[in-house]
């Protein structure tokens, strides 16, 4: 591996992940495609794609469960394939299903997790305790995990990939099918963890989660698109967003889509997103359709892209969706 | 009543649903207009999933009274479930049959007629884009395929309504505007369109949306209606480096309800704008922010279903643990 030098982290300057050229193949596909990220230490870092585009692939070789076919990956310094026994003692990994066994109680589950990372006895009842108050989850330990509602059971399983009091934390997909109030609560334990310096790799396919992140990387058939800081990546954006309100919205989208391209049309309820190069253009050109149908215009303004509006216009680029 | 006559698709009056001494639904009241797209949004436990489950003749109601697609939900059951359609996040496909074989399966369970039932493939087939792939196994089908193949079987029979539960988990946002897209079609063609979701920008494509917590209908409206007049609290958003220690110092503010980290940014829910502005201001700037310029924003959606909730709680004790 001729790289393995050149890439090899310093102590010094060492990053908490770094993978060059990280690649996985399954028979014909090729699931993570010469991935190369790096994740300072402390950072809350975002992986967003849709479903299939490699991100719990990516982390499972990050995790050291997965080797990959090519290319190569390190956790604050170890090697994922020849050092993924110790990568496990510095890792959480929380994983789609949260591996909660629903016919142990929540403090069951915390012990079985304790005795699985070979957490001393000393001092692990006061561990436990401290991550269940931390995690709002004291009054229920002696409920089964199985009757838990599903912000509870996504605590839970945060409180048990941290018993060991790991420094980098994997979590896929953490708040899939997660009610806001719940997404909320779980955000702010991921910010006190942060403060901690916890180096958290967090992975989504929604993308107002993912501008919580420091930083984000666009993942789309296992080809990383992009990597940036939220606001840095909004300039990826082409064109500006003019938001138009009227009397028929639907009837609105039709006339656009028909006027300007269908890729450029957004109907979101209410309100329809007109993507343009040139906002002054668009604009009048907007306003003058809307008189000349007879639909009253309510309102017109350029809005701030979404990192969802980013993500579609940088995959439009790359030849669409599917 | 005949909902069809009266031009609603779904009408409930004082529908409820207890499990022993648990009232999981409580008396809930709503119509749903022909070809309007309904979003049901609520926490999870909150009875969103009874609620469906009563709509779509699969359990019946222990109190009040509903009609869906004109027929009543407590006498009708086998006619409704004729006249819905459903697709859950799940998409219900079976993943070694290929795109045609699980179309006609979905043929079968409705029994559509076999002169119709060529065309209601084919049609599917346009929908959803899947020419070149109607031999294909449908496990290598990407989510945004699979997705719309599965509103295509739920839809086969031509059903006046549809329940879409969580349906976009998962896809990616292109596919995800397309789906839109075809529900609006949809909506635009009378269909009437009844969709679950935890996600607020998803919430912001429905024409009305209903909030439920602890069994009860606790905000009704448009989402323009919804974050103008539903709050009685203010939002101001602001952006600073360190946002989670500036959360600690805003909140020991009076007249602060609570912040939340918003994108990159802090939401701080207040009492009164005009007040807490030049507070925040003042504190952070103690505290060696520079330039944080807080400024009174409209509520995001996701602002005014935590505030409706949270008001709720103080109302009441928090809601009692259950398990079924």
């Amino acid at each position: 591996m001729p790289f393995t030098s050149r890439f090899l982290p310093s102590a010094l300057t060492m990053d908490a992940i770094r993978t060059h050229n990280l690649t996985r193949r399954f028979d014909g596909l090729t699931a993570v495609d010469r991935l190369t990220i790096s994740v300072a230490q402390g950072e809350l870092f975002g992986l967003v794609g849709s479903d299939g585009a490699g991100k719990t692939t990516t982390m499972r070789m990050l995790a050291g469960i997965m080797d990959p076919t090519d290319g190569e990956a390190w956790v604050l310094g170890r090697h994922s394939v020849r050092d993924s026994e110790a990568i496990k003692d510095d890792i959480g990994y929380m994983s789609q299903r949260f591996g909660l066994y629903p016919d142990l109680t929540v403090m069951e589950n915390m012990h079985f997790y304790a005795d699985i990372y070979g957490l001393p006895r000393r001092g692990r009842a006061e561990k436990i305790d401290r991550l269940l108050t931390f995690s709002n989850l004291t009054p229920f330990k002696n409920r089964l995990a199985g009757n838990l509602s599903g912000g509870m059971k996504q605590k839970l399983g945060l409180a048990c990939a941290l018993v060991h009091t790991p420094k980098v934390l994997f979590l896929d997909e953490p708040t899939n099918g997660v009610d806001p109030v719940s997404r909320r609560d779980f955000w702010r334990i991921l910010y006190q963890l942060l403060k901690e310096g916890v180096t958290i790799f967090v992975t989504t396919a929604y993308l107002d989660e993912a501008d919580r992140c420091n930083r984000v990387g666009l993942i789309h058939k296992g080809k990383l698109l992009a990597c940036d800081t939220p606001v840095n990546l909004k300039q990826l954006m082409r064109g500006a967003i003019l938001e138009i309100r009227t009397s028929d919205p639907r009837r609105t989208a039709r006339l656009l889509r028909n006027r300007f391209s269908d890729a450029t049309v957004g109907l979101f309820g209410d309100r329809v997103h007109l993507v343009t190069g040139d906002p002054g253009t668009g604009e009048t050109a907007a306003v003058s359709l809307m008189s000349a149908e007879g639909i009253e215009l309510l309102g017109i303004r350029q809005i701030e892209p979404s990192l969802e509006d980013v993500f579609v216009s940088v995959l439009s680029r790359q030849g669409g969706a599917q | 009543m005949n909902g069809t006559e009266t031009g609603y698709a779904v009408t409930l009056t004082d529908l409820s649903k207890r499990f022993g001494d648990f009232v999981a639904v409580d008396r809930l009241n709503l119509q749903v207009g022909r070809g309007e797209i309904f979003g049901f949004l609520g926490p999870n436990g909150a009875g969103k999933s009874t609620t469906i489950r009563m709509l779509c003749g699969i359990l019946p109601p222990s109190g009040g009274s509903g009609t869906v697609a004109g027929f009543d939900i407590g006498k009708d059951a086998e006619e409704i479930k004729k006249n819905i359609g459903y697709m859950s996040q799940k998409f219900s496909l079976y993943e070694d049959l290929t795109v045609e074989e699980n179309i006609d399966f979905y043929s079968g369970i409705y029994r559509i007629p076999a002169i119709k039932k060529r065309e209601r493939k084919e049609w599917v087939i346009e929908m959803a884009g899947l020419r070149e792939h109607r031999s294909s196994r449908t496990a290598i089908l990407s989510g945004g395929w699979k997705q719309r193949l599965a509103l295509g079987c739920a839809i086969l029979h031509e059903p006046p309504i549809i329940f879409l539960d969580e349906p976009t988990s998962g896809v990616d946002p292109i596919s995800r505007r397309n789906f839109w897209d075809l529900i609006y079609h949809l909506a635009g063609q009378g269909v009437t369109v009844f969709v679950t979701t935890h996600y607020m920008d998803e919430a912001e494509y429905c024409d009305r949306l209903g909030l439920i917590y602890r069994g009860e209908l606790i905000a009704l409206g448009t989402p323009e209606e919804l974050k103008t007049h539903q709050m009685t609290e203010e939002i101001v958003e602001l952006f600073c480096d360190h946002p989670q220690d500036a959360m600690g110092l805003i909140e020991e503010l009076p007249g602060v309800r609570h912040a939340a980290l918003f994108g990159r940014g802090l939401h701080v829910v207040v009492e009164r704008a005009a007040a807490a502005v030049p507070a925040i201001e003042r504190k952070l700037a103690d505290a060696g922010y520079t330039a944080v310029q807080p400024e009174r924003i409209i509520p995001s959606l996701e602002d005014v279903f935590v505030s409706l909730i949270e008001a709720r709680d103080r109302q009441e004790a928090p809601q009692g643990e259950f398990s079924r």
